[in-house]
């Protein structure tokens, strides 16, 4: 036993704490419930709703649980008389001016005062005069307020100041007449923003997509797995007959904690898009057809059984799951191509052999926020992993010292230590190397390195990575899309062996990991093997003249940067099939074949997260039209084909072969590339489109209604900022 | 002794007799019967019958979607949908009782917050062909509409004793 630990009584029963905790803390930790509403575990202490006072031995007045450290032989008493009749009265101060429109309110059903009215409250209001009503603000596309049921806990002011670190929020006036408001008219879009709904503990701050559309007891809740960032947040989909009516979090502290990115909570509304497709179509000379799934399949897998093996391309989303890409994998290697590949992202694919077995964090999520120094190189991180820049900031706050070298300066909320920006994206990391590493760098980067000296701000960078005990060098997406990627990684690679650093890199999408393991990859196969011949990546696909291309999951338009002009490319090969939930505008122009098939929500599956967690998820809503799970389809096309051995039933056995198949495959980081690396010759330049905007980052997104009108979205649409 | 009563009561005809008693009373006694449908018994005002949904008197729909007559139902014959109205209020789109499902319990209408669905006094009432059993949001209006009149009278004549 430490010193700091003390034996206080709770209700009569013997507890042991730790001195200084909250007498809540403590009480939670026994299972003592005390009654709250501005306390939250993730938040700081405010003790302003007074619901939580207990009786406290030898205290002549009642004690708020949340606020009262813990003292040595402390008795505390949450259920007596006196504690209870203090409770009640709090309630009824509370009821006073909260309006009885729980029929209408979203929160009722899951209202923390609605069940505590029941527990603390009377049946009959004593109070008679008039109550106080408040004006509604409008406060963005995402957040609905009725600011008149408020009680005034400030979670939502303090999740701003403290979690976002954008206090849009804030309190102006006093006792009966406080309001919680913007202070100025504006809305409130941090892309954490919409956690404020869950926060409320009454109805002021709601859903705003999901207003008045369903009830919190009718809906179904499954458990499912954020298909949008490298993240893979936990999520919880609530589900009224088929029809995903609303996300929420799902706890998990190692990975999302309590917290979900706006993106990953409003991304459902794409579900249910105008902009489905609903039966299979072919395109008969200039006319589309729509036809039946059999006839579609049948006559893809007699054009692919045609086709000479090596004009035959697929091309996979790093969105698709693991379970489609070994089948996809499969289905290239019975066809005997090797061209397959799912970096539809990346540019430079020059260094791709020295690529590590999947892009791995180098560490978990949650020991992100334990490092002592971090350097963010090549990445919008707030809109990339909106979860993971959470946990950065986080280690800001506890002392880490955050370095940025970015294309462009962007707003993180918190103390930076350095930020280099602009357009030489390796020239700074190789200022930073050469303050590292001195002279003695290794051949991979000597070129890179030659004649650069390093300024104060490198020096800085390299000084607080190699004073820190443990520091992280995360390469981010841009780095990954950078035209200059091989020469960014053997620089950051270099940098990190240096100064002692973990290396660590974000990822596209929700299973890049995934698909690397799973082998949709022209040079490797599954978990990593090297392939015999190497086939054509994503960069070179489109300019060959392919006899049949496979689209899986891609708007080619939109989705691929890989090479220029992708559409205009896509459109001149023999023979396109695009697997896609929606049809966009211009996939029917540059298409032959386009299958309908289900969103994350209609399809169950598991995505690899950065972190290499494995997390599978349930199909839970009804497909729309005659979509299918992409799995199902892929395996119809496998027998279609002849392929031995596709007779799954379930997406967990697809899972469980891939399993048996990688056995014990390790993530690591460690750069093994030689190969000298010239200076970039104008590929350092970034242009403007490397930074794919937060809300523009795939097909769900950029069909979600609500996440399309905030603030951030209408400014990547250059429609400027109207708030 | 008792042999020979009933000896005298089987020859004397008396149970005949005492039975035919019973239809003689009863002949001289008013005729309870109906005609039915010219004429009828008398109803409670808290009869259960056919489901309407009320409006105010502006014309407005009382029923605020709050889904608790749905939630209540012990039958599951409701079934509500339900968005953001025109005037931005909580209103249902879609308002459905299945009357083959429902077991005339009323809950329903004591759930309800605003007295929005009622179930009147109507019991006469037939489908023709499938699905019809199914009162939507209009139909229920339109019930609703008819006999305004009467459930609000059933509703004041009850009041007293809520």
């Amino acid at each position: 036993m430490s010193d700091d630990t003390v034996t206080i009584e709770v209700d009569g029963k013997p507890v042991e704490a730790r001195k200084g905790q909250m007498i809540i803390e403590a009480t939670d930790a026994v299972g003592a419930y005390i009654p709250r509403f501005c306390y939250h575990e993730k938040l700081s202490i405010a003790a302003n709703c007074r619901m939580c006072l207990v009786e406290v031995e030898k205290a002549p007045k009642p004690l708020p649980a949340c606020a009262t450290p813990i003292a040595d032989g402390m008795k505390i008493f949450t259920r007596s008389p006196f504690a209870i009749a203090a409770q009640k009265a709090t309630m009824e101060f509370l009821l006073i001016n909260h309006p009885l429109d729980c029929p209408i309110c979203d929160q009722g059903g899951e209202c923390e005062l609605q069940d505590l009215a029941v527990g603390y409250g009377r049946d009959v209001s004593r109070y008679n005069d008039g109550k106080r009503v408040v004006k509604d603000k409008d406060i963005g596309p995402l957040v609905s307020t009725d600011m008149t049921r408020c009680i005034h806990c400030t979670r939502c002011v303090r999740f701003g100041a403290e979690i976002t670190g954008v206090p849009q929020l804030g309190t102006t006036e006093r006792g009966e007449n406080m309001k919680i408001s913007t202070y100025i008219e504006q809305s409130v879009d941090h892309e954490l923003s919409a956690n404020i709904i869950d926060l409320c503990p009454v109805g002021a701050l709601n859903n705003k997509p999901y207003r008045y559309s369903a009830r919190a007891w009718e809906m179904t809740q499954h458990a499912t797995v954020s298909p949008h960032d490298c993240v893979g947040s936990n999520l919880y989909a609530h589900v009224l007959r088929g029809t995903v009516k609303r996300i929420v979090p799902r706890e998990n502290e190692r990975i999302n904690e309590t917290w979900i990115s706006d993106r990953d909570r409003f991304s459902y509304e794409a579900i249910y898009s105008d902009d489905r497709l609903l039966k299979p179509r072919i395109k008969d000379g200039r006319q589309w057809r729509e036809i039946e799934w059999e006839e579609a399949l049948t006559v893809l897998a007699e054009k692919m059984q045609h086709a000479s093996p090596d004009k035959i391309g697929i091309l996979a989303s790093p969105g698709t799951t693991i379970e489609e890409a070994h089948l996809l994998a499969r289905i290239a290697e019975h066809l005997g191509t090797s061209n397959i590949d799912h970096r539809i992202a990346r540019r430079d694919f020059s260094g791709q052999d020295d690529d590590s077995l999947f892009p791995w964090l180098g560490c978990d999520i949650a020991d992100v926020e334990r490092q002592d120094a971090i350097l963010v190189a090549g990445s919008n991180i707030r809109r990339e992993a909106p979860i993971l820049a959470h946990r950065v900031r986080k280690a800001a706050l506890a002392g880490a010292q955050v370095s940025f070298v970015n294309s462009s300066e962007h707003d993180y909320y918190f103390d930076v230590a350095s930020s280099l920006s602009g357009d030489g994206l390796v020239e700074m990391l190789a200022g930073v190397a050469v303050a590292a590493g001195g002279n003695d760098l290794p051949d991979a980067v000597s070129e890179l390195c030659s004649s650069v000296t390093a300024n104060d701000d490198q020096k800085a960078i390299a000084a607080s990575l190699t004073k820190a005990d443990s520091a992280l060098l995360l390469l981010g997406n841009i780095a990954g899309r950078h035209r200059a990627m091989s020469a960014v990684r053997a620089l950051a690679a270099a940098i990190a062996e240096f100064t002692g650093a973990t290396l660590g890199s974000l990822s596209e999408g929700p299973n890049s990991a995934g698909a690397s393991l799973a082998g949709v990859l022209p040079h490797r196969g599954q978990g990593g093997a090297a392939r015999g011949t190497t086939g054509l990546h994503a960069g070179e696909m489109l300019d060959e003249s392919l006899d049949v291309l496979v689209l899986v999951n891609v708007e080619a338009g939109a989705d691929i940067v890989s090479t220029d002009d992708a559409i205009g490319k896509v459109a001149t090969q023999g023979f396109t099939v695009v697997l896609t939930p929606f049809e966009s505008a211009e996939l029917p122009w540059a298409a032959n074949m386009l299958l309908p098939i289900g969103t994350f929500a209609e399809s169950s599956g598991t995505f690899v997260n950065v972190a290499g967690t494995w997390q599978s998820f349930p199909g839970i809503a009804n497909p729309i039209g005659e979509a299918r799970p992409t799995w199902k389809v892929l395996r119809v096309l496998g027998n279609l084909l002849d392929a031995p051995g596709f007779d799954y039933v379930s997406t967990e056995e697809v899972r469980d072969e891939l399993i048996a198949g990688l056995g014990d495959v390790r993530p690591d980081n460690s750069y093994g590339g030689t190969r000298s690396i010239a200076k970039p010759n104008g590929e350092d330049a970034v242009s403007g489109d490397i930074d794919t905007p937060i809300y523009s980052v795939d097909a769900l997104v950029r069909r979600a209604t609500a996440l399309q009108l905030t603030v951030e979205a209408r400014l990547a649409h250059g429609e400027g900022d109207e708030s | 002794m008792n042999r020979a009563i009933s000896i005298v009561k089987t020859f004397a005809l008396w149970e005949l007799l005492k039975g035919l008693s019973v239809t003689l009373r009863n002949f001289f006694r008013r005729s309870v019967t109906l005609y039915y449908p010219e004429e009828k018994t008398p109803q409670s005002h808290r009869f259960r019958g056919l489901h309407a949904l009320r409006r105010y008197p502006n014309g407005e729909e009382r029923c605020i979607a709050c889904k608790l007559c749905e939630a209540v139902c012990p039958a599951l014959a409701i079934t509500i949908e339900s968005d953001v109205g025109e005037d931005g209020t909580r209103r249902t789109t879609r308002y459905d009782i299945d009357l083959f499902k429902c077991i005339y319990c009323g809950f329903c209408e004591e759930a309800c917050p605003v007295d929005a669905i009622v179930e009147t006094r109507i019991h006469e009432y037939h489908m023709e062909a499938p699905g019809q059993n199914i009162m939507t949001k209009d139909k229920l209006l339109a019930v609703g509409d008819k006999y305004e009149a009467m459930i609000s009278a059933d509703k004041a004549a009850d009041a007293p004793y809520r």
